[in-house]
């Protein structure tokens, strides 16, 4: 079985990013990068599919500029066993990515695709939905555990009113919630042995599908900050302030 | 023009986030077609009918959408608005909503937007990026977009609708995923994406033991409803449909009370447009203190007993 994972090149999780002074987008000049840490947990899982003999290859994708390829080395030192850089400086949005994963996936015909649940950058959580939609395969979202089974996955899912199961026929879309897993952090051993994993570039307009951005994003602009309060000594100020000052309660 | 607002409910009972979205239904002016997919679903079409505003209710009754599933709705979806005439479909950005709307729109053929806080106009969104940091105005020249709708952001529509109620015919069965299991969490108090008051506890309580010890008499007291940290979540402490954040869910009641949790701005983004903030946390200088009207620096074993009972002097 082979598992697909797409894996997002986001500002690292730690920085508190600016809007550009001509509110044009988020100053990205000199911040640092990382893996969206979604897909860390997506790549955790497939690399432990594959260890536990259930999987027999773990192909990690990203779509974007060459500088995604130090995303998909990330990807490869955990543990993937391969990488493909679908290469375009066309700003993407997640119906574009959709399509390009859906070329990539019929390439490579895996059995699951496992994405992470959404990007912390766009926060769109919307590439598996949609590319299970384009390959009219299955999805199961916000995973917090798969099992699989003669044919099929079994996938606990995180919803709102607290855990579902799903039993999704093969092939299929999982998308990888906070609770999946717990990624490993990659060694110098193996960060010295992806340097040597194969990493194909394939250029975006070579898989032949429309990746023009549908939305414009007009303006940026930072939300209007919280006035921060006051500290008050004790519970006992606390309580008058909340009922005859702000009169919550 | 006319909308289609996906209703989504569970044994009977409409979610609120399906009224919220109402509202945003409500800002393109047009028609509003409600759709209430299920089996057996008599009782949320009624209550589908009452929603003000509403035109329509479409009901769509067949055992294969007795579970919400993504695969058979979003084909439902998609037949009902191939026949026409929408200019958006909506639903809450709830997991239900989450989970349907990119799949609707990649069958579509067109761009989602995900958690919209404003229509501008049709076709002219607002919605948060970057764990709320960022605010983007999204202009889209579609035919039809398709939109999940931040239910902070929009009041609940009021009762008192008489919309008709139209049969619409089932969609395919395609048989791709079936439900083998539901956990769901039980609990007397309200709702946590709806509530007024919440009460919510991180790492800093230390177990699930001292959370419930010390949080759920604070709750009682206030009827709050209870939330958590993703620490607190990740240790065990409660359940996961507790955790409040940028990838949990976004909450903005009229008081937030913080309990134990440091700031990080994963969990600010859930809950920095409660009305007012309460810190309780030993160290002064965590971040949330900066998001609160009200910070109190003290050990949360004490103060927070304490709070309870001189809540109960009065
Ligand atoms: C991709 C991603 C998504 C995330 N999504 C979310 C999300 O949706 N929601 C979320 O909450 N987090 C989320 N996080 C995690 C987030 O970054 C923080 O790690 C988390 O919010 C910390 O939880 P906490 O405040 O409970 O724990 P900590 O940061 O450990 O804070 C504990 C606090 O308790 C205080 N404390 C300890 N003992 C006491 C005491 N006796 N009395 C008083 N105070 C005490 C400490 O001073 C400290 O400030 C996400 C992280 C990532 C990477
Ligand atoms: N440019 C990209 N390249 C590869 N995978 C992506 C890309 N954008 C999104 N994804 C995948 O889709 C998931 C959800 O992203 P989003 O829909 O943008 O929130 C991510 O966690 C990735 O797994």
């Amino acid at each position: 079985m082979k598992i697909l994972v797409p894996v997002k090149r986001v500002v690292d999780y730690n920085v508190k990013v600016r809007v550009k002074s001509d509110h044009s987008g988020v100053e990205l000049a000199g911040v640092k990068m990382a893996m969206n840490p979604f897909d860390e947990i997506a790549v955790e899982e497939a690399v432990r599919l594959r260890e536990a003999g259930r999987a027999t290859e773990v192909v990690a994708v990203s779509c974007g500029t060459s500088a995604s390829q130090e995303t998909l080395r990330a990807a490869l030192a955990m543990g993937a066993d391969r990488a493909i850089l679908v290469e375009t400086d066309v700003e993407l949005q997640p119906l574009g990515v959709a399509r390009l994963l859906k070329a990539v996936a019929e390439r490579e015909q895996p059995q699951v695709v496992i994405c992470g649940k959404q990007a912390i950058d766009d926060d769109a959580n919307q590439t598996g939905q949609m590319l299970a939609a384009l390959l009219g395969w299955p999805q199961a979202t916000f995973a917090s555990r798969m099992t699989f089974g003669e044919g099929v996955v079994n996938v606990t899912r995180e919803i709102d009113g607290g855990l579902e199961t799903l039993e999704l026929k093969l092939p299929a879309v999982v998308t990888a919630d906070l609770r999946l897993n717990e990624p490993r952090y990659a060694t110098l051993p193996n960060i010295m042995k992806a340097k040597k994993k194969p990493l194909d570039v394939v250029a975006a307009g070579d898989l032949g599908v429309d990746i023009a951005p549908r939305l414009r994003q007009v303006r940026h602009a930072e939300p209007a900050a919280r006035k921060g309060g006051v500290k008050v000594a004790d519970v006992a100020e606390l309580v008058n302030k909340l009922r005859n000052e702000a009169k919550v309660i | 023009m006319k909308t289609l607002l996906i209703a989504e409910h569970e044994n009977g009972r409409l979610a609120t986030a399906t009224l919220n979205t109402a509202s945003a239904a409500a800002r393109f002016g047009g028609e509003i077609d409600v759709l209430v997919a299920g089996h057996g679903c008599d009782a949320a079409v009624a209550q589908a009918q009452a929603i003000a505003g509403a035109s329509r209710v479409l009901k769509v009754d067949a055992a294969h959408y007795a579970e919400p599933l993504a695969e058979n709705l979003a084909a439902l979806v998609t037949g009902i608005v191939a026949d026409g005439g929408y200019r958006a479909v909506l639903v809450g950005a709830t997991s239900f909503g989450k989970n349907l709307a990119p799949r609707v729109a990649a069958l579509l053929d067109v761009a989602a937007v995900s958690d919209v806080v404003a229509v501008a106009a049709p076709g002219r969104y607002e919605r948060p990026i970057y764990a709320g940091n960022v605010m983007v105005a999204v202009e889209s020249d579609q035919p039809l977009d398709v939109l999940t709708i931040r239910s902070t952001a929009f009041d609940a529509a009021p009762l008192g609708g008489e919309a008709a109620v139209q049969v619409v015919a089932a969609g395919p069965d395609l048989g791709l995923s079936r439900v083998v299991g539901r956990e769901l969490s039980k609990s007397e108090r309200p709702e946590l994406g709806a509530a007024s008051i919440v009460v919510s506890g991180g790492r800093g309580l230390g177990s699930g033991e001292n959370y419930h010890r010390l949080l759920d008499p604070l709750a009682d007291k206030l009827g709050a409803a209870l939330g958590a940290s993703r620490a607190a979540v990740d240790a065990g402490f409660v359940p996961n449909d507790y955790q409040v954040g940028q990838t949990g869910k976004i909450v903005a009641p009229g008081l937030y009370v913080a309990v134990g949790i440091s700031g990080a701005i994963q969990h600010l983004a859930g809950m920095k447009d409660s009305k007012v903030i309460v810190a309780i946390n030993k160290d002064p200088d965590a971040p949330i203190f900066q998001v609160a009207d009200y910070g109190l620096v003290a050990d949360l074993f004490e103060a927070v007993p304490t709070l309870v009972s001189s809540l109960e002097a009065a």
